[in-house]
């Protein structure tokens, strides 16, 4: 396994950099592509399975001891509900949600369920500046609210729009979101409360790579049942939870701009400048200063030798 | 003010009384050499104030609501536009108004152009006040602002945009209070301070440059994390740090020439000879260093959107926004410019400035806030938090007049 990711050596440069322009030094990194830890479970959701029950969404509240909703997990209203016209979403007391689509052409209602994805190479985790997301070997993305100042730009990166925020929080505001149920379960090898929950087996928890193959079988038996796509095999670089839908995923909600790059790559550009400018700029400048003032310098010297 | 003028009264500008060599004391200074009684007289006359005294009357008890009842007490508290108008006002457009602390640092320390001079002061002060007030509001926005030191030395994440940001700010906000040490020397009567920073002032001001490129850059690249949420036509993964940047300039100045504009007509009475003698010249100096940063912008604006082949959006309601916001905040600026140059007039100028200072601002928030979820839908703020960002932005204006009255920055210090 390789041990230095994408993220230490940019680590590595950063620090550097920085530590670089006082004089300190730092060991450089060596390089290695980010393949993301070999033996990290995943979930793969099958949109044809999910009957909209919502026995996902009441096993999350319980598990991870959240408030009580605001209407029953078996009152089925809640797939009308549209606020800004947008259907519901994870908030600070709920960190999945089911949603309901009516999809032309197709006899029955589709359900999908959103949670955090548990991204391979996390946008959340990027951009905190206090290092408060890490990514375990597990696969699950966790996430410490002890060292979180509540500036909210994981909310800003991530590309699901999964994070929410206890803003009604006055002495401990924190970030909300699905940590796969990490503590509890998953550090011990077991599935999440909601896929031990379903009752359609529409969750499948296993291994990443185990879950990549299955869906591929799943595929290739029934081509007419199934859109020929694995979302989240390779979106922002891949995430550990994966849907297979037999709707176009565009029109249950999914964003199918979010390409396969993950979103660090979009930052790197700016990351990469930024030894620069710290090296380049002191000589630069000072040479500007010392070209511009030649002139000066000179009248002094004349004067001083008269 | 004016009228205390007109009748002899002559503000503190030296170390000691007219008469004799008597010190003015601290309070004497701090009253301006007015009695407690004229002092307060003076303020009273004054409209300005109370359009000033209403705002904190209604103001500070919201904002000190806002840590008493927390965040969703004063704003949206929206999952899905996580910054509103604390950051994009009081981060987003703040900071690159204050840019000009390091242009005029750089032009007058590092390429030695003494004779803009007598305008460095100001630059300095407004840079720094409007740092010091972009820190103000992100303490106000942030969710447990008591942790404001975290990046900095309990948990560190080196490798966050963010981080960059708070580090550079953070440095380059004590530069510029030693920038400005000697201004405060001499109105406190220490002279080694300004002795000391004296010596190292091309230090901090190199220091100031990289900064400054750093920071202003990286408040663009913090957009880069949202690669699919901003308009494509505010966004551009490549060029978004530049383009940040690249307006940071013209912004800062442009902002220079507003405010000395606004001493020069309401502070004239704390002005000295030299500065309001040299500020028409100046303003056209500053007015060349816009019109080429402008056009610098422009052409990467332009760059941009071919890079990205995004020209098709143009024809787009959104694309009629950029439109407007490109004629007005910096095309119009820009011929402006170039013809207050063309024809010495500095007034052209000054609404130029004007102009270019709007379009900023139109620029950050529609980054942050406008077309910021442009698939999702328009995030209007509550009225508590318009009402905080006033507060906080005319405690602002408060503090920079508070200054301005006292420390030598608009004239010189008398020996
Ligand atoms: S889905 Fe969002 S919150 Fe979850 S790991 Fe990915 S970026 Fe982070
Ligand atoms: S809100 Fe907390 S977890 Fe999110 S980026 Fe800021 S400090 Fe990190
Ligand atoms: S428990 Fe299973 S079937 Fe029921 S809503 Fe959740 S995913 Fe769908």
């Amino acid at each position: 396994m390789k041990k230095h990711n994408r993220r230490s050596l940019l680590k590595g440069g950063l620090v550097g950099g920085l530590l670089g322009a006082v004089g300190l030094s730092k060991k450089a990194h060596a390089a290695g592509s980010f393949e993301g830890y070999k033996d990290r479970y995943g979930m793969l959701v099958d949109l044809t399975r999910c009957v909209g029950c919502r026995s996902c969404e009441a096993a999350c509240n319980k598990e991870q001891q959240l408030p009580a909703p605001d209407k029953p997990f078996d009152d089925f209203s809640v797939f009308d509900e549209i606020k800004l016209g947008q259907k519901r979403r994870t908030t600070e007391k709920a960190y999945t949600v089911v949603n309901k689509y009516e999809v032309e052409g197709h006899d029955r209602p589709v359900y999908r369920k959103i949670q955090c994805n548990h991204c391979n190479e996390p946008a959340c985790l990027t951009s905190c500046f206090v290092n408060a997301y890490t990514k375990t070997p597990e696969g699950a993305v966790i996430y410490n609210s002890k060292v979180c100042v509540g500036c909210r730009t994981c909310m800003i990166a991530c590309p699901f729009y999964i994070p929410a925020y206890s803003y009604s929080s006055v002495i401990n505001p924190v970030v909300k979101k699905c940590i796969m149920c990490y503590d509890t379960r998953l550090k011990y090898g077991r599935p999440p409360a909601c896929a031990e929950a379903c009752p359609r087996e529409t969750l499948t928890f296993g291994k990443r790579e185990d879950l990549i193959y299955i869906a591929r079988q799943r595929i290739k038996l029934n081509p007419e049942k199934y859109v020929d796509h694995l979302y989240g095999e390779r979106e922002v670089g891949g995430t550990s939870w994966m849907y297979l839908s037999g709707v176009p995923f565009e029109e249950v909600g999914f964003d199918t701009h979010l390409g396969t790059e993950p979103i660090i790559n979009y930052v790197k550009d700016f990351l990469t400048i930024v030894p620069m400018v710290l090296t380049i700029w002191p000589a630069l400048f000072t040479g500007f200063h010392l070209l511009a003032t030649r002139k000066d310098a000179k009248k002094k010297e004349e004067k001083s030798n008269v | 003010m004016k009228r205390l003028t007109v009748n002899g009264m002559s503000p503190v500008d030296s170390l000691f009384k007219e008469e004799g060599k008597i010190l003015w004391t601290v309070k004497e200074k701090l009253l301006l050499g007015l009695s407690p009684l004229d002092y307060i007289a003076q303020a009273v006359r004054n409209p300005f104030n109370w359009v000033l005294a209403i705002i904190f009357a209604v103001g500070i008890p919201v904002l000190i609501g806002r840590f008493i009842f927390g965040l969703s007490w004063v704003t949206h508290s929206s999952y899905d536009y996580p910054w509103g108008l604390f950051l994009g006002w009081g981060l987003f457009v703040m900071v690159p108004l204050s840019a000009s602390g390091f242009m005029l640092g750089t032009t007058v320390e590092v390429f030695g152009r003494k004779d803009f001079h007598s305008i460095e002061r100001l630059a300095l002060l407004n840079g720094l006040l409007g740092y010091l007030f972009a820190v103000i509001f992100l303490q106000v926005d942030l969710g447990q602002p008591w942790r404001l030191v975290y990046p900095m030395f309990v948990s560190l994440g080196p490798a966050a945009v963010l981080f960059l940001v708070a580090w550079h700010v953070a440095t380059y906000l004590s530069v510029q209070v030693a920038e400005l040490v000697p201004a405060f020397s001499e109105w406190a009567g220490w002279p080694v301070g300004k002795k000391f920073v004296k010596k190292i002032v091309l230090g901090l001001t190199v220091a100031g440059i990289i900064l400054s490129t750093l920071h202003q850059g990286a408040l663009g690249a913090l957009f880069t994390y949202a690669p699919g949420k901003v308009h494509p036509l505010w966004f551009s993964a490549p060029f978004q740090w530049f383009h940040f940047f690249c307006s940071s300039i013209f912004a800062g100045l442009s902002m220079l020439i507003v405010v000395s504009t606004l001493c020069k007509t309401f502070l004239k009475w704390r002005c000295d000879d030299e500065f309001l003698e040299n500020l028409d010249r100046q303003t056209l100096g500053l007015a060349k260093g816009c019109s080429l940063a402008l056009i610098t912008y422009f052409v990467i604006k332009v760059l941009a959107i071919a890079h990205d082949n995004d020209w098709h959006y143009l024809f787009t309601g959104w694309g009629q926004w950029f439109v407007f916001e490109m004629v007005v905040g910096v095309l119009v600026p820009l011929a402006l410019y170039a013809t207050a140059i063309r024809n010495d007039s500095a007034r052209l100028a000054r609404f130029a400035a004007l102009l270019a200072v709007l379009g900023i601002a139109l620029n950050r928030l529609n980054t942050a806030l406008i077309t910021f979820n442009w698939k999702l839908y328009q995030e209007i703020p509550h009225w508590r938090e318009v009402v905080i960002v006033l507060t906080v932005y005319s405690a602002y204006i408060v503090t920079y007049r508070f200054v301005l009255y006292r420390l030598p920055i608009l004239y010189s210090w008398k020996k």
